[in-house]
């Protein structure tokens, strides 16, 4: 952190200005490298839409094949398929999935609030559950509940999540039946609005935890070996010396330096969190953009894929500049320049 | 977590588990009439159209909203659908068919003889491979009035009367599709079909929801008010769901084989493996034979020698079916029981091998062979592994490729693979599921379901084709029976099984299989208790 950390010279406006010229222009060529990239990636991969819809037909013949390669316009050369693919994209279109008879923008936005309702919930719990474990571990470092309490995230860190989403199943669901095992909210169930959002947090506590917990132990485990870390520098002694209490230094000198390692993780798994978990979605018949993108994938939906895929790696880079911004809160020595 | 948030957590958790909401439909007790049957839809079908898309979940639930002319019983006699009766002319040339009255769709259109033509020979004739099959043989069809269709072949064609089911012809109204780009009509979004459900709401990646057709042709029918097909993505999801009573019937492969034993012993579900008989679906060993040594006769009598099916089918498939013994399965009409049988005998094939000259190196191999493993799910893969087994006992090394289903159709219908296995649907009849993967005029680069293995042996070519127009059932049997005694000699692939699908269903529901396609049907008369 510290090599970021130059001083901000000259005039201030001018320097703001050039670096947000300077970084729309890197995001148009970075977007448009992904585009193609995604493209020549997606299309290597062995058959196409028209051989899988056979496949699960149990029956083809060579029209219905010609017919399915040309919808999704699989029939025209590469080069013609890519460019008529980046035009779409300078125009902002995202395109059109045959294979479910809609258009992609719809597709992705019917699936998003989903995934980040339970994205988003499981990243705030991780966040706030792995920085208030891992400080507390890191001050009381070497005693009985530091070791309790990394043997803990250690087990989290290391078992897998569709395991431990079967395993919350079982004794939530199918023993104790406190919990539904899966959905997002009942179905064919008259509710009003406020019992639609208690049925909803109530799907949701399961899938939640289960993906918390995974995302809380890198947090925890972070964060404590950060504080032991902030605990030996020379202004902890300072602060000690002149006699501030334990828990102002703790929440001020502390917690506030050894946090930034976190914010790096945290900002590159938050990238993340708008693509959803594959393995928790389908666990719990999460209705989100995880499993839309697995299944495009194994279905070779191009247009739908490629769709997901941009708008992933925008919100990627939407998400750095952010982190970058953050940053610069958290420690002002990191500087605009540096950063951007 | 601090202890603090730790008690709060605690606190939501219960208050969620008191206040839940009942799931379910135990409501629908003791009904005759109304309820809401929960089952599974999976995976997610892209539409509903039957007619425009014929993957098995789409042909699932679509089987409550479009209907056919005609159901079949567990041997596959014809019964009344939407036609009442029906003759055949004496040459088997002209099918009369007629329906009956007072049938509407979901939109209050009748529905007359004039949908049931422009199905037929329009939208399924430019949207259905397996339809297209047949009513390509179609010369004329006549609405001579709005009660009556008329169907003249060009030449006989025995199947023909097989080939009116709701999966292979259902019926779209005319009024919607006429003029229209189908695939691209705005229509396809609402599903307007005729039979005795109509699609309420579909929520992408979590549920489809279907109520009664109110002015459904049928009196009474249907005794449920609501059927909700929920998409559950993961194996284990599915089990617990029917262990919990949130769905009450599952078909196909919804629960894996491994879980039917565990499943079948719970007090609340029945089980059953009918409703299977129309799809027969068949599952081999499928052999490249363009390549050395699938191209030697001997080489495939060995892996069916080598191959324990018995075992196979009791401890990967859980008993659930029938150790196949030659192209017909014994589920569809003509089958010859007396052929040539393959006992397991690990001797029997090493001697085979022998006497090709494929001796074992010093390792105790004979030849490696690349195995592509089909991407369906844990059986199959157990299977493969089973295969590979089986086969290193007689020194056959079955080197096993992992892939995906869209790498799986492309490589296995580009010939680009050496062995793999399939589970081919037989539809009824040797001449719609059985002939397209041995005729040689079906060898097609790049089509699934064709004839892949490269089998060309000009007799069985012969046979099947006389067997497909015969204008009797005796000398459909002699040409059948005759083929099935050459084929099971020559072994072009190495069957496997005739595989039992379990539909695990609560007890209290009544009517779920009652036709060889079984739940695909309409489920008109599917009730609680």
């Amino acid at each position: 952190m510290r090599a970021l950390a130059l001083s901000v010279t000259g005039n201030r406006g001018v320097a703001i200005a050039i670096a947000i010229a300077q970084w729309v222009a890197r995001f148009v060529a970075v977007v448009l490298v992904i585009a193609t990239f995604n493209f020549v990636l997606v299309h290597a991969a062995p058959g196409d839409p028209a051989q899988v819809m056979a496949g699960q037909s149990g029956s083809a013949d060579e029209q219905m094949l010609a017919q399915l390669r040309a919808e999704y316009g699989l029939d025209k050369p590469y080069p013609v398929q890519l460019a008529i693919y980046l035009k779409r994209i300078v125009t902002l279109d995202l395109g059109y999935s045959y294979r479910q008879q809609r258009s992609v923008l719809s597709l992705i936005a019917e699936r998003l609030p989903a995934t980040l309702l339970l994205t988003c919930s499981a990243f705030l719990l991780s966040l706030a559950a792995g920085v208030s474990l891992g400080t507390l571990a890191g001050v009381r470092a070497g005693k009985w509940s530091d070791t309790a309490l990394t043997i803990v995230s250690l087990l989290l860190y290391a078992m897998p999540v569709f395991w431990l989403g079967l395993m919350l199943v079982l004794l939530f669901s199918v023993k104790l039946d406190w919990l539904p095992a899966f959905g997002y909210v009942s179905i064919g169930v008259p509710m009003t609005p406020l019992q639609r959002i208690g049925d909803i947090a109530a799907h949701m506590v399961l899938p939640v935890v289960s993906l918390g917990a995974v995302l809380m132990a890198i947090y925890a485990r972070l964060m404590r070996s950060a504080i032991i870390d902030v605990a030996h520098q020379d202004f902890i002694k300072t602060a000690r010396a002149k006699g501030l209490k334990r828990g102002q230094i703790i929440m001020r000198h502390m917690l506030r330096n050894a946090v930034l390692p976190v914010v790096t993780v945290a900002g590159m798994q938050a990238g993340t969190l708008v693509g959803g978990s594959v393995v928790i979605e389908t666990v719990f018949a999460w209705p989100g953009l995880g499993r839309l993108t697995f299944d495009s994938v194994l279905q070779r939906d191009y247009p739908l894929m490629l769709g997901i895929f941009l708008v992933m790696s925008v919100i990627v880079i939407l998400l750095n500049f952010v982190t970058d911004t953050i940053y610069r809160i958290v420690d002002p020595r990191v500087s605009l320049r540096a950063a951007a | 977590m601090n202890r603090r948030e730790f008690a709060k957590l605690g606190v939501m958790a219960g208050a969620l588990g008191l206040s839940g909401i009942p799931l379910g439909i135990t409501r629908a007790a003791g009904q005759t009439k109304g309820g809401t049957l929960n089952t599974i839809i999976q995976p997610e079908p892209p539409i509903l159209v039957t007619a425009l898309n014929q993957q098995q979940p789409t042909l699932t639930l679509g089987g409550k909203i479009y209907e056919s002319l005609l159901r079949y019983d567990f041997d596959l006699k014809p019964l009344p659908g939407l036609a009442q009766s029906w003759e055949v002319s004496p040459d088997k040339l002209t099918y009369t068919f007629k329906l009956f009255p007072n049938i509407t769709f979901h939109d209050g259109t009748p529905l007359t003889s004039e949908d049931v033509v422009f199905s037929v020979t329009k939208i399924l004739m430019e949207n259905h491979a397996r339809a297209r099959n047949t009513f390509s043989r179609v010369a004329k069809a006549e609405a001579p009035d709005p009660l009556t269709v008329v169907f003249t072949l060009k030449t006989p064609f025995a199947p023909f009367l097989t080939a009116f089911d709701c999966t292979t012809a259902p019926i779209v109204p005319k009024h919607i599709y006429e003029g229209t780009d189908y695939r691209k009509n705005p229509a396809n979004a609402k599903a307007i079909g005729s039979g005795p459900f109509k699609l309420k709401e579909w929520v992408r990646g979590s549920h489809v929801h279907l109520v009664r057709h109110e002015g459904y042709y049928r009196p009474g029918e249907p005794y449920l008010d609501e059927i909700i097909y929920r998409v559950i993505p993961d194996s284990a999801s599915r089990s617990v769901a029917l262990e919990q009573g949130t769905v009450q019937l599952t078909q196909w492969t919804d629960v894996e084989l491994f879980e039917v034993p565990r499943l079948s012993k719970l007090p609340n579900l029945t089980m059953t493996t009918k409703g299977y008989e129309f799809f027969a679906p068949h599952t081999w060993l499928e052999f490249n034979t363009r390549i050395a040594p699938m191209n030697d006769k001997r080489f495939r009598q060995a892996v069916m020698h080598a191959i324990d099916r018995k075992a196979l089918l009791n401890r990967i498939y859980f008993g659930l079916g029938k150790v196949a013994t030659g192209p017909v399965s014994s589920k569809t009409k003509f089958y010859e029981k007396n052929v040539k049988n393959y006992d397991f005998s690990p001797d029997k094939a090493k001697a085979l091998l022998d006497e090709m000259g494929l001796k074992p190196g010093p390792d105790g191999k004979r030849v490696s062979i690349p195995f592509l493993v089909p991407p369906y799910g844990e059986t199959h893969q157990r299977t493969s592994e089973f295969l590979r087994q089986s086969l290193a006992r007689v020194g056959i090394d079955l080197q096993l490729q992992g892939i995906d289903v869209a790498g799986w159709a492309d490589k296995f219908s580009n010939w680009d693979f050496s062995t793999t296995t399939t589970t081919v649907y037989q539809f009824g009849d040797p001449a719609l599921g059985v002939s397209r993967s041995y005729v040689s005029s079906n060898i097609r680069k790049g089509i699934l379901f064709s004839n892949t293995c490269g089998y060309n042996n000009p007799e069985v070519d012969r046979l099947f084709e006389e067997a497909a127009v015969a204008t009797s059932d005796d000398k459909r049997q002699e040409a059948y029976s005759a083929l099935q005694k050459i084929m099971v000699e020559e072994v072009p692939v190495a069957w496997l099984l005739e595989i039992d699908y379990p539909n695990f269903m609560d007890k209290r529901l009544k009517n779920v299989v009652t036709t060889a396609i079984g739940v695909h049907d309409t489920f008109g008369t599917v009730s609680f208790g």
